[in-house]
């Protein structure tokens, strides 16, 4: 939680694993959260760069994300998915969000198999995700159940495929 | 192509309580009050919006797509066509976002001169907002006036990057060139004057009664509102929520500046316009500090592989001459990591969420434009006033096609 950036080579102290990190940061407010309400749904931890990282279980997001909007972290900022293509769980979405009393960010982690690319949409609790969600269902091929309204919003309604998949070519015919 | 097994198309859900009295009217994507190419599906009741439904994708150019078939000091350009009356702040987004990534330290010079442009550039964006909006409510007038100074500013522009509007200025490292030799005092005598030119927009519409009766008790969001459905920047902030990244969450050594945060807690487009004005005000001290405490140094961070040589050594130096040559033709390798760097945009936050694979082209570029999430909020806005309300709405929260859609 510092109050300013800096990206000297000394501040790199990259912890690595869910083990390190309970470790040095067991006071961290979102840390604390999680574990209170199931430290099993935290299946894996980061903090590197300044950043902390939470890896969620799959099924669990919407209950993890609840968690921490009552312990403070009142902010929806961003939500977006990676591609790791070719590896398994294929997806990788990242949720940002934000604590206007802590002054920080957290991003959560979620792990998502190409067979059945689905998990709970976050709607419910932050309106503001609605569209982040259709986003990630209209260039990954996400699904968010129980989102409200789950259409595509760049592309066409009748668009083939999703542009953001990394085995979508950038250029010429598909 | 694979992708479009289990994706199923949805229709558009009928809103609760939707009667076959209303009249579903479409508003856009030309609209010349709509600020681009919006898309509006509204459900009216008479001249009573009932509901309002974003259509948006008309812009999308794919950029993120792109972004990952370009080496990163080849995405820069592209930052300023997301938002393009905000380009500095797109390039320092991206540029703070890898920089954090390699963990490079810029000079203190260039870190500052990113501050004085970036406020430059605020002021650029609100001047463009406030002559549009105030053209959408049917003051012709102030468009005229914010123009002749946002023309100033472009020219500002072109004397350090050689461009008016996709400046491109800010590299990953500092930096593109040093400013001209008089280019601080042509900032100091624009500054100057520029005060009395904010007096004289709000003589032309603080008092004026048709704009003060459109503006007054429309439009409102309360702050839990704009909370949950993401609302950002001086919007945020006119709903009483007193929240600026650059305060808050500083960079690029925003706390080493002297500035207020104004808010409101009334939430309604005129808060909104206040807001902003006082906005402009603050702009104008971080410029004068910025000025006055202007370090001295380089403007490029010392890492020659990552930043290209002076054309002067590229030309006298054989080891020049190899980085210049290596970076253009395979880029530079950037640690494998994932980084989101958020900053203040004239519009609210922006923020860049850049994932490296450890090669020299970013395996994942992502923006969180502020403009995307505010337009969640139209609704919530408009609803239940008139059809001639949502006009003054979208003036309001000063939206950008170009960054909605990407």
């Amino acid at each position: 939680m510092s109050s300013s950036q800096s990206n000297a080579q000394s501040d790199f102290q990259p912890l690595l694993g869910k083990a390190a990190v309970l470790d040095a940061l067991g006071q961290h407010p979102a840390i604390k959260a999680i574990l209170a309400w199931n430290e099993q749904a935290l299946t894996d931890a980061k903090f590197d760069r300044n950043e902390l990282t939470l890896t969620i279980a799959s099924d669990q997001i919407r209950a993890a994300a609840q968690t921490l909007q009552a312990a403070g972290y009142n902010f929806f900022e961003d939500l977006t998915a990676v591609d790791w293509f070719p590896a398994s769980p294929r997806f990788q979405l990242s949720y940002h969000i934000l604590s206007h009393r802590y002054k920080e960010r957290i991003r959560l982690r979620v792990l998502v198999d190409e067979a059945d690319p689905a998990v709970e949409s976050i709607t419910l609790l932050w309106p503001a995700a609605n569209f982040y969600e259709r986003e990630v269902f209209d260039l990954f091929g996400i699904r968010f159940e129980g989102h409200p309204n789950l259409r595509r919003i760049m592309m066409p309604d009748d668009w083939n495929g999703h542009p953001l998949r990394k085995d979508y070519p950038v250029e010429g015919y598909r | 192509m694979a992708g479009s097994v289990g994706t199923p198309i949805l229709e558009a859900p009928i809103a609760e309580g939707s009667s076959d009295q209303h009249l579903v009217l479409n508003m856009g994507p030309q609209h010349p009050s709509t600020h681009g190419v919006l898309r509006l599906v509204l459900e009216i009741d008479g001249e009573i919006v009932v509901r309002v439904y974003p259509e948006i994708g008309y812009l999308h150019t794919g950029i993120e797509k792109t972004a990952e078939a370009k080496f990163y000091q080849q995405v820069v350009p592209m930052t300023d066509r997301i938002d393009y009356l905000s380009p500095m702040a797109n390039n320092l987004c991206y540029c703070l976002a890898v920089e954090k990534l390699l963990g490079l330290e810029i000079p203190e010079k260039a870190q500052w001169v990113r501050v004085l442009l970036t406020e430059l550039t605020r002021l650029n964006s609100h001047l463009v907002w406030l002559g549009t909006h105030a053209m959408d409510i049917g003051a012709l007038t102030v468009f005229l006036y914010t123009f002749r100074e946002r023309e100033e500013i472009q020219r500002l522009f072109e004397a350090v990057a050689g461009q008016r509007m996709m400046t491109s200025y800010f590299r990953i490292g500092g930096l593109s060139m040093e400013p001209p030799l008089d280019y601080f005092q042509r900032v100091q005598a624009f500054i100057r004057t520029f005060p009395e030119k904010i007096d004289e927009y709000s003589n032309l519409l603080t008092g004026n009664p048709i704009f003060v009766n459109r503006l007054k008790g429309v439009g409102l969001l309360s702050a839990a509102d704009a909370i949950a459905l993401g609302v950002t920047g001086p919007p945020l902030r006119a709903s009483g929520i007193d929240f600026d990244l650059r305060r808050d969450m500083p960079y690029s050594s925003y706390e080493k500046f002297q500035f207020k945060v104004p808010t409101s807690t009334v939430g309604d487009t005129w808060a909104r316009y206040e807001v902003r004005l006082i906005e402009m005000r603050e702009s104008v001290k971080i410029i004068q500090q910025a000025l006055d405490g202007m370090p001295e140094g380089p403007i490029k961070a010392d890492a020659p592989k990552i930043i290209l040589p002076d054309r002067e050594k590229m030309k006298t130096q054989m080891e020049a001459l190899i980085h210049h040559f290596k970076i253009v033709t395979e880029g530079f390798a950037v640690p494998a990591g994932e980084v989101y760097q958020g900053i203040e945009s004239p519009r609210g936050q922006m923020g860049y969420y850049v994932v490296s694979d450890g090669t020299a082209k970013p395996y994942r570029v992502h923006m969180r434009n502020p403009s995307f999430a505010t337009l969640q909020a139209v609704e919530t806005m408009a609803k239940g006033r008139l059809l001639a309300d949502l006009v003054a709405v979208i003036g309001s929260i000063d939206i950008v096609l170009g960054e909605i859609d990407r």
